[in-house]
Order: structure tokens, then C-alpha cells, then sequence
């Protein structure tokens, strides 16, 4: 596991930018129960974050100690030079969509979004003309004037949204916002919440269990495991080069393959590659879809096998296929989809593409 | 689903039973309210108007009306103000100590009306505790005399009495708010005082309705409190239905007051409800 300086540096937002959050050491249990361990993590100025986890994680424990309605146990949260921590939630400029929304039932749409102005006792005008405008970005101004029960459970979302982004925080936290929808309202959502983060330019902090929904929307995803980080890096990175066993299973699919390295080559079973990886035991991890059938030419570094078809999932554009080797090792290859694909294969992957990965150890 | 003979056996219990101790005392009231009473106390089965005429004509009854309705006013508020800020320590605040709290507000429901009652008297009176208290303290010289036999007494006691009643709808009306609206409101920049005033009071309002419709109505038909505590000044209209049913051996008369009443509180009941309708939303 990666020591906590050498995590502070890696979680830092952009490197030589000052970053908008900065959270260090945090650390909360409830009881006897460690819910976050040492988390450090930075968000930059305008970036997208998503908190990755599974549920019992503690991501949603994170956003609630930076919301100020959890108080973490030790650790400092700062944001543009301002220490966070001690304030009550209704002193940070953050704001927050929960999960269920939590819209106001006693107020109409209107009045929900212009709560939080109403509050800080801005003028009438000010607050008509913002909550106007915040209603349009959503484009929900024909609802100004019903109540939250009567609107459908996607509208109530946009109205939370609304009601959030009007106040112009620095910091907007997200709880699981889409897990009530139905996933191709969903779908629409995550694309919608994305390009109006980009137009606001407002910093986002997104918790969500889904790795599909990380990787469509963030800048950067941490991906949280048992309380602690995992790893902080951009979709496309956590997704080629995952430093753990753990996040190469969690983010998409993959084949874990347990080798032997020695004089910088590595054996698993009768595969073996060129890695530049110390000797000793070691695991990598190789996405099914970088294993293909072998084409006539063989390139520098490419290792080649023969393997049989034993099971055929069609998912449409593509196909998973489950294959086993002479000596036994079953794998996972990602094609194209190609009607009854049975008997024996002959297929190779590129040695660049097995990525040396850590062990992620058992934790309570 | 159900065979018919099966929900005539199911049925047919309640219905007599309401039908023998609701319906027919109810149409047997409605009765005497139209006959009258002769020289001779014979009650006589002729259909008028007068008792109705009688309860508008003689001053005493609607005095001793508008009495009660101020007391229970009065009982009304100070219910609420005992009432309210205590469910809401209990269910925002109480943490842990929550459950032990309820079941000491919810005990003395459990103690006979009579008790408490005499409790009252025993402090209120000239020689009770309080008196000798503040004498032997010096504050005062002599008995405090409106302590007891007077319309304090009775919103006291009553007081006393019917806070529980009033407490608990607004306790549960305070515990189905749900806590994330708290937490946004804050979020969005309130002070708790400003929660309390936009969010948590406006939600609570049915159950604000139906505890002091609770206060009002009981303590509106009390009529052991002003018996025992009350004296001539504090004497509410139900004590002057028992007596008409009693001592007097005017039936008639007593109906019609009694059907009054219980038009006056049908309509309140109907209000409060439509009320509490308009300001709940789920």
C-alpha cells in the first residue's frame, strides 16, 4: 500500500495548481468501525472528481464530512485557503444534491430553488432573476410554480440541481444523484450533468457506485475501497493502468494472471511475456478485449496461444468469450461479435498490454 | 373474496354495538331535545322549539358556553407551548435518551384523571402546599385565594392533564420529517434558527392542528376538572348538562344543550381536519 506522503503527492489535483479542496489525513469510524482510513485527495478548480466505492466504502461518508454534516475524527479539509473542518455546513460555500433529493414538499419549485438566496436575504429582484435563470438551465421553467410531488422523479433531480447551482458554490457535491432514474433517463443525465459542469465551470464532486457512470463523466476518479483509496487517477488511466488487483477487477472486466518473473521474462502457465518487472512472484492484469485472434503476420512482442471456446455470451457489438488453454487456464477474450465461434483458437495479446499490478490485501 | 355470511358474522357485532351505545342514545337525544318537561316533572312527548329558544334566551347558558370556550382557549395555548418545543427537543434533540423520555411524557396518561385532579386540589388549597409554601417563605401574608375553586384552577389542571394529547401528534408529526431536508436546508446556507421558521415548522403544522384540536375539544367537554376545582366561577357547560340531567330533571333542556355541543365540536373536528388536509403534502 502506497504510504500516505507518497498518496498525497499522486491524489494532488494538477500538479503546480493551487487546488480548490484540499482533504488531508482524514480519518472517521463509527464505533469500533473504521469507515474512512487516511484519505488525502485534492480537487482542482473547475475538475470533475468522482468518488468511486462500493456500497460500505465510505464515499458517501466522505461527502458528508466535506458537506460538514458528518465531523471526521482527524484530518484537516481546506478549501482556497480556508479551513473547512470546524465551520457548520451552512457556513461553507458548498452545496450538496442528495441522493433523494431532499427538495422542500411545503414549497413549490420556485421557491425551493430560490431557498438558499432567500436565506442569505438577497434581494427580491436579485433572487427572481437567478432562480429564473437557474430554472432555464434546467429547463424547467414551465414547472416554476408546482409543487415537488407533482413533478416526475427526473424533474425533481433537475429542480435539485437548480436549487444547488444558484447559490454559485465553489464546490458542488453529488450523492448517487442518478441512482433513482431509470437507466436511459440515466444515460441522458450523465451527459447533461457533464456539459453543464463545463459550462458553470464549478468544481463537482460526484460519489457513485456505478464505474460505468466514473468513467463517462470525470476528469478523475478515486476509487475507494473498505476506507481507503485505492487509486486516484483519470478514467482512461485507472482504466489501462491499474496499480491494484482490485481496481482492475472493479473498473471493467479482466484476466488476473498469477506469473513467475525471471531475467525479465514472465511465465503463467505456458504463456510467457517480457516485463520489465523485478523477479519474484507477480500479477498482471490483461483486459479481455487486448486478447484478439492471431493475424497472419506475428509483430515484435506478441505472445501466441491456442485456446478452445467453452462458453459464448453475446452482447451485441461485441461478444465475451470464456476460453481454456491446453494446460487448463481459462481466460476471458472481448471480440467482435461472429455467429458460432467453437472449437480451437488461435489468438495472441501484445506483452505492453499485461500490466503488472499489486495484490490488494484482505481488509476486515 | 369473502363469503357474504362470512362478513355478515364479521360485521354485524360492531354494528350492533355502536348502533346500541352510539346511534340509538344519539336519536333518543335528539328526541328529548323537542319535548319538555310538565309543572308535575312528567316528560311530555310534544314536538317544539322551546328548549332551543330557552338556551338563547336565558343568559347563563351561553355565558357559561363562551366561559368554557375561553378556558379551553386558554388550555388550547398553553398545551401548545408546553407541548411543542418539549416533542421537539424529544425528537431532534433527545439523542439516545429519547425513548426514556417519551415513556416519562407518555406515564402519566396512565394515572386516573381523579388523581391528578385531587393532586391539584391538594396544592392549590388554602392550607396546601403551595399557600404554606409561600407563607412560610414570607411572600405573602395570607392564602392566596384564586388558587383553587376558580378558573385558574381549571386551566391548570386541565393543562396538566391534556399536554400529553396535545404532545404526541406534533412528536409524530416532527418524526416523519425527513432528516435530509434538514441537512439541506442547512446545506443551503440556513442557520438552524432559520430551518426551524421555513422547514421543520411548516412540516409540522397537522400535527400542531390535531393536538390542539385534542386540547380544545377535551377540555371544551371537561366537566370533572370545574366540579372539583372550579367553584362558582369556574363552572363549564358540561356541569350545567349534568345537572340538568340531574338535580333539575330537565332532560329536555339537557339534550338540547348537549346537541349544541356536539354540532359546535362536529364542525371543529371538520375544520381542523380540512386544515390539517391543506398543509400536509405526501
Amino acid at each position: 500500500m502506497a504510504t500516505s506522503t507518497e498518496s498525497a503527492i499522486t491524489n494532488a489535483a494538477r500538479p503546480g495548481t493551487e487546488p480548490l479542496l484540499t482533504i488531508r489525513n482524514v480519518a472517521k469510524s463509527f464505533g469500533r468501525n473504521a469507515v474512512l482510513r487516511d484519505i488525502s485527495l485534492q480537487v482542482a478548480e473547475g475538475e470533475f472528481l468522482t468518488i468511486l466505492g462500493e456500497s460500505g466504502s465510505g464515499k458517501t461518508t466522505l461527502l458528508r464530512i466535506i458537506a460538514g454534516f458528518e465531523s471526521a475524527d482527524s484530518g484537516e479539509i481546506w478549501m482556497g485557503g480556508e479551513r473547512l473542518d470546524p465551520l457548520p455546513p451552512y457556513r461553507r460555500r458548498v452545496n450538496t444534491v442528495f441522493q433523494h433529493y431532499a427538495l422542500f414538499p411545503h414549497l413549490t419549485v420556485e421557491e425551493n430553488v430560490g431557498y438558499g438566496l432567500r436565506v442569505a436575504k438577497r434581494p427580491k429582484e436579485e433572487i427572481a432573476s437567478r432562480v429564473e435563470q437557474a430554472l432555464a438551465m434546467v429547463k424547467m421553467t414551465d414547472y416554476a410554480r408546482s409543487k415537488p410531488a407533482r413533478i416526475s422523479g427526473g424533474q425533481q433531480q433537475r429542480i435539485a440541481l437548480a436549487r444547488a447551482l444558484v447559490n454559485r458554490p465553489r464546490l458542488l457535491l453529488l450523492d448517487e444523484p442518478l441512482s433513482a432514474l431509470d437507466a436511459n433517463l440515466r444515460r441522458q443525465m450523465q451527459v447533461e450533468l457533464k456539459s453543464l459542469q463545463r459550462e458553470v465551470g464549478i468544481s463537482f464532486v460526484f460519489v457513485t457506485h456505478d464505474q460505468e457512470e466514473a468513467m463517462v463523466m470525470s476528469d478523475r476518479i478515486a476509487l475507494l475501497r473498505t476506507g481507503e483509496l485505492e487509486q486516484v487517477a483519470s478514467p482512461r488511466e485507472i482504466y489501462s493502468r491499474p496499480a491494484t488487483a482490485y481496481t482492475a477487477q472493479f473498473i471493467g472486466h479482466t484476466n488476473l494472471l498469477h506469473a513467475e518473473v525471471k531475467d525479465g521474462v514472465a511465465r503463467c502457465h505456458s504463456l510467457s511475456w517480457r516485463t520489465g518487472f523485478r523477479d519474484g512472484s507477480a500479477l498482471f492484469s490483461l483486459r479481455p478485449e487486448n486478447i484478439r485472434l492471431a493475424s497472419a503476420t506475428a509483430a515484435h512482442d506478441v505472445v501466441r496461444f491456442r485456446a478452445k471456446v467453452r462458453h459464448q455470451a453475446f452482447h451485441g457489438a461485441t461478444e465475451l468469450l470464456q476460453i481454456e488453454c491446453a494446460d487448463g487456464l481459462a481466460l476471458s477474450i472481448r471480440t467482435a461479435s461472429r455467429e458460432n465461434r467453437q472449437g480451437e483458437l488461435e489468438l495472441e495479446f501484445s506483452a505492453a498490454d499485461a500490466v503488472p499490478v499489486r495484490e490488494s490485501p484482505e481488509r476486515n | 373474496m369473502f363469503s357474504r355470511a362470512y362478513r355478515a358474522v364479521i360485521t354485524l357485532p360492531p354494528l350492533l354495538w355502536v348502533a346500541a351505545f352510539l346511534l340509538i342514545p344519539y336519536a333518543l337525544l335528539f328526541c328529548y331535545s323537542f319535548w319538555s318537561v310538565s309543572p308535575d316533572q312528567v316528560i311530555v312527548h310534544s314536538w317544539s322549539l322551546d328548549n332551543y329558544r330557552e338556551l338563547f334566551r336565558v343568559d347563563v347558558y351561553l355565558q357559561t358556553l363562551f366561559r368554557s370556550m375561553w378556558i379551553a382557549a386558554r388550555v388550547t395555548i398553553f398545551a401548545l407551548l408546553l407541548g411543542y418545543p418539549l416533542a421537539y427537543f424529544l425528537s431532534f434533540h433527545a439523542g439516545k435518551r429519547k425513548d426514556l423520555l417519551y415513556q416519562l411524557v407518555i406515564i402519566p396518561l396512565w394515572v386516573s384523571y381523579l388523581v391528578r385532579a385531587y393532586a391539584w386540589k391538594t396544592i392549590l388549597g388554602s392550607d396546601g402546599v403551595l399557600n404554606t409554601l409561600l407563607q412560610y417563605v414570607h411572600l405573602t401574608k395570607h392564602p392566596l385565594e384564586f388558587l383553587l375553586y376558580s378558573p385558574f384552577a381549571v386551566v391548570l389542571t386541565l393543562t396538566h392533564i391534556y399536554t400529553p394529547f396535545t404532545f404526541l401528534p406534533i412528536y409524530a408529526s416532527l418524526e416523519h420529517i425527513p432528516r435530509n431536508l434538514v441537512e439541506a436546508s442547512h446545506d443551503l446556507g440556513a442557520s438552524p434558527f432559520q430551518t426551524f421558521w421555513r422547514v421543520i415548522f411548516p412540516l409540522s403544522i397537522p400535527g400542531v392542528l390535531a393536538g390542539a384540536t385534542f386540547a380544545f375539544v377535551l377540555s371544551l367537554g371537561d366537566f370533572l376538572a370545574p366540579l372539583l376545582l372550579g367553584g362558582p366561577s369556574g363552572i363549564m357547560i358540561s356541569n350545567i348538562v349534568v345537572s340538568l340531567f340531574g338535580a333539575a330533571y330537565n332532560w329536555p333542556l339537557g339534550a338540547a344543550i348537549s346537541l349544541c355541543m356536539l354540532v359546535l365540536v362536529i364542525a371543529l373536528l371538520f375544520l381542523s381536519e380540512n386544515l390539517e388536509k391543506k398543509w400536509s403534502f405526501r
